[in-house]
C-alpha cells in the first residue's frame, strides 16, 4: 500500500460546487472533490445519494446547473459522452450496456473505435494500412482478455455469458479505450463473493500495471474499503465525508447516513 | 411445440399454397420454374431496399417512411441527369444528392428530434416522405422518364434442354437480380468485418454504452442514410429501368415495408429472407391463385401482386409479431 500511497500524483480531475437538479428534485448539491492521478478514487453512499448522477455528471451525460470540473487543468462545459470519451475518460454501466448481439470479441474491439484512423473505403477493401491497424488493435484487445482470463469466451456471443462475465468484458471494453480515467460504476453489483474477489484484483491489477485512475461507485462499503486510496461519501445529494478509508469509516455523519438514525 | 402452432400452420400453409401448383399439374414444371425465378429476381430487389429500412431502424431507431420516396428521387435524379451526362456520371451525382440528402436529413430531423418519441420521428419521415415527392417533381419534374441500362430487355430462352418449352428470361432483370444480390451480400460483410460496420451495430445494439466508448452517434446516422439512399438509388435505377421512373416507383419501394414486418425489424438476414419470400410469394398468388379465385367467386381477377405482400405481413403480424428474425422484446413490469 506504501508503494501504491507514493505512485499517487497530481489532481487531475477536479470538481467544484457541482448542483444537480431534475425539474424540483435535488440529486446534487454543492458537491467539491478531487482525483489524484493514478488513485483509486471511491464514491460511496446509500441508495439514492447521487452517485450515479455524480458518474453522469463527470461523463458527459448529465449537465449540471452550477459548479465546474476541471480536468488535467482544463475546465469542461457540456461536454457530451462523446467528446468526454475523445478526452480519456471511459466508463462501465451498473446495469450492463453490452452491445448483445455481438461476440466478446467484436466488444472489446468497439472500444478501439476512436483509435482507428483508417477510411471506409480501406477497411471495406481489407487491404494496406486498415489491415495493418486492424491486427494492431487486435494485439492490444488480445492483452486486455488475457488480462482479465476471458480467453475462452472471445467468440461467445456476449448475451449468453452469464452476468459476472458480462461484467469483465464491460470493464475489457472501457479498458481497451486505454482511459487515463476510468469510471466503474458498480462493478460488484449483483455478484458473489467470489466473483466480487475477482473483480477487486482486476481493478487494482488494471490501476497498478496500467497505472489507470480510477473512480468507482459503490454501494457495498466493505469492499470499498479495502481496495481505495480515498474515499467520498455522499449523502441525499450532499457530501457527508471525505478521506481514506480510516478516516472516513470513523466520521460519525457517515456511520449515521449509513445506519440509519432519524433526519 | 403449442405455442408455435400458429407459426408452424402458417409456414406449412405457405408451403403447400407453394407446392400446390406443382403436385396437382396446374402448371409444366418449367413455367412453374420461370415463375418462380421472376419471383426471387423481383425479390432480390425488395430485400435491397428492406435491408436500407433495417439499417435505419436499427441504428437511429427510426420507423424510416421516407424510403419509397428517397428511391423515387433518386430515380428521377438519375433519369434527369442522364440526359444531359452519360449514365454512370449521372449514378455518381446521384449518389452524391443522395449522400448530401442523407447529411441534410441527420442535421434538420433527426438531430433535434433526438431522444423523442417514436411517434414523432415517425410523423417526421412521414413529412420527409412528402417534401421527397414533391420536392422531386419541383427540381425534376412530373413526366414519366426513362432510364437505359443498355442492356437487351428482351427474355432469352434458357434450359430448354432440360425442361420443356424453356424458361423465359429477360436478360436485364437477371443482371439487376445479380448486381441487388452483390450488393446485399456486399453491405452484409461491410457490418460484419469493418470496424465501420462493429460501431454501426454498436450503436444499434445500445446508444449510450457506444457514445461512452466514442462511437459519434452523428456521424454513424448521417452514414447510415447515406448508405440507406445509395440502396434506394439502386433499386432505384433498376425499377426505373423496368417499369420507367414515375411516382408509382415510390409504392412500389414501400413494398419494403411488409418485408421487414415479415423479416423482422432489427435483423438483417430477416430483409433478405423475407424479400425474397415476399417476391416469390406475390408472383405465385399472381400467377397460379388469381386464376382460382376468379373462377370460384366470377371476380375480374388481377392486381392480386399489389395487396399479396400486405396481407402476409398482416398475418405475420397476428401469429408472430417480431417477424421471422427479428428479437423478441421482453418489456419490464
Amino acid at each position: 500500500m506504501k508503494e501504491r500511497a507514493e505512485r499517487v500524483g497530481e489532481v487531475i480531475l477536479a470538481l467544484d460546487g457541482v448542483s444537480l437538479a431534475f425539474g424540483g428534485v435535488k440529486a446534487l448539491s454543492d458537491v467539491s472533490f478531487d482525483v489524484r492521478e493514478h488513485e483509486v478514487r471511491a464514491i460511496i453512499g446509500p441508495n439514492g445519494a447521487g452517485k450515479s448522477s455524480m458518474l453522469n455528471v463527470i461523463n458527459g451525460v448529465y449537465h449540471p446547473q452550477q459548479g465546474t470540473i476541471r480536468y488535467l487543468g482544463r475546465e469542461y462545459h457540456d461536454m457530451d459522452p462523446h467528446e468526454v470519451a475523445v478526452s480519456g475518460i471511459s466508463r462501465t454501466f451498473q446495469n450492463l450496456a453490452l452491445f448483445k448481439g455481438m461476440s466478446v470479441l467484436d466488444n472489446i474491439m468497439s472500444g478501439r473505435n476512436l483509435k482507428m484512423q483508417s477510411n471506409i473505403l480501406l477497411q471495406a477493401l481489407r487491404i494496406g494500412p486498415a489491415l495493418r491497424e486492424e491486427m494492431e488493435h487486435r494485439a492490444v484487445v488480445e492483452r486486455i482478455i488475457d488480462f482479465l482470463e476471458i480467453q475462452a469466451y472471445r467468440k461467445t456471443q456476449v448475451g449468453r455469458l452469464p452476468y459476472g462475465l458480462q461484467k469483465r468484458v464491460d470493464l475489457a471494453r472501457a479498458l481497451a479505450m486505454e482511459p487515463r480515467i476510468l469510471l466503474l460504476d458498480e462493478p460488484m453489483a449483483g455478484m458473489n463473493m467470489e466473483e466480487k474477489q475477482d473483480m477487486c484484483r482486476f481493478i487494482l491489477d488494471v490501476n497498478d500495471q496500467f497505472g489507470t485512475t480510477i473512480v468507482l461507485i459503490e454501494h457495498d462499503m466493505g469492499v470499498v474499503m479495502d481496495i481505495s486510496d480515498r474515499v467520498v461519501v455522499l449523502d441525499y445529494g450532499k457530501k457527508i465525508g471525505d478521506g481514506t478509508p480510516d478516516v472516513v469509516r470513523a466520521n460519525q455523519a457517515v456511520i449515521d447516513a449509513y445506519l440509519g438514525v432519524s433526519h | 411445440m403449442k405455442k408455435h402452432l400458429p407459426v408452424l400452420t402458417l409456414g406449412a400453409v405457405l408451403l403447400i399454397g407453394l407446392a400446390l401448383p406443382l403436385a396437382t399439374g396446374a402448371s409444366p414444371a418449367g413455367f412453374y420454374v420461370e415463375v418462380l425465378l421472376g419471383g426471387l429476381m423481383a425479390g432480390v430487389l425488395y430485400s435491397l431496399v428492406a435491408l436500407g429500412f433495417a439499417l435505419i431502424f436499427k441504428a437511429s431507431g427510426v420507423f424510416n417512411f421516407a424510403q419509397g420516396a428517397m428511391v423515387l428521387f433518386a430515380a428521377l435524379s438519375v433519369a434527369r441527369l442522364a440526359e444531359q451526362m452519360p449514365l454512370w456520371v449521372a449514378i455518381l451525382a446521384g449518389t452524391v444528392i443522395m449522400v448530401v440528402l442523407a447529411w441534410l436529413i441527420e442535421r434538420l430531423v433527426l438531430r433535434p428530434l433526438v431522444n423523442q418519441e417514436g411517434v414523432a420521428l415517425l410523423m417526421a419521415t412521414l413529412g420527409v416522405t412528402y417534401f421527397l415527392d414533391g420536392f422531386g417533381q419541383t427540381v425534376w419534374g412530373s413526366d414519366i422518364y426513362k432510364i437505359d441500362l443498355g442492356i437487351a430487355k428482351e427474355p432469352v430462352m434458357i434450359l430448354d434442354k432440360i425442361f420443356q418449352g424453356g424458361i423465359l428470361v429477360n436478360k436485364e432483370d437477371f443482371v439487376a437480380a445479380l448486381v441487388a444480390a452483390a450488393l446485399v451480400a456486399g453491405l452484409v460483410l461491410f457490418f460484419q468485418k469493418t470496424a465501420t460496420g462493429r460501431a454501426l451495430r454498436a450503436v444499434a445494439d445500445d446508444h449510450q454504452a457506444a457514445q461512452s466508448i466514442g462511437i459519434p452517434l452523428n456521424r454513424i446516422w448521417v452514414i447510415v442514410w447515406s448508405v440507406a439512399g445509395f440502396v434506394a438509388l439502386v433499386a432505384g435505377v433498376i425499377w426505373g429501368s423496368q417499369l420507367g421512373v414515375q411516382f408509382s416507383l415510390s409504392q412500389v419501394a414501400l413494398k419494403a415495408l411488409p418485408v421487414v414486418i415479415l423479416g423482422g425489424f432489427t435483423s438483417i438476414a430477416g430483409a433478405i429472407v423475407g424479400g425474397l419470400v415476399i417476391g416469390v410469394g406475390e408472383k405465385m398468388a399472381e400467377v397460379f391463385l388469381g386464376p382460382i379465385l376468379v373462377k370460384a367467386f366470377d371476380l375480374a381477377g388481377g392486381g392480386i401482386e399489389n395487396w399479396f405482400a400486405y396481407v402476409l405481413a398482416l398475418l405475420f403480424l397476428l401469429v408472430r409479431p417480431e417477424g421471422l428474425f427479428g428479437e423478441k422484446n421482453i418489456d419490464r413490469v
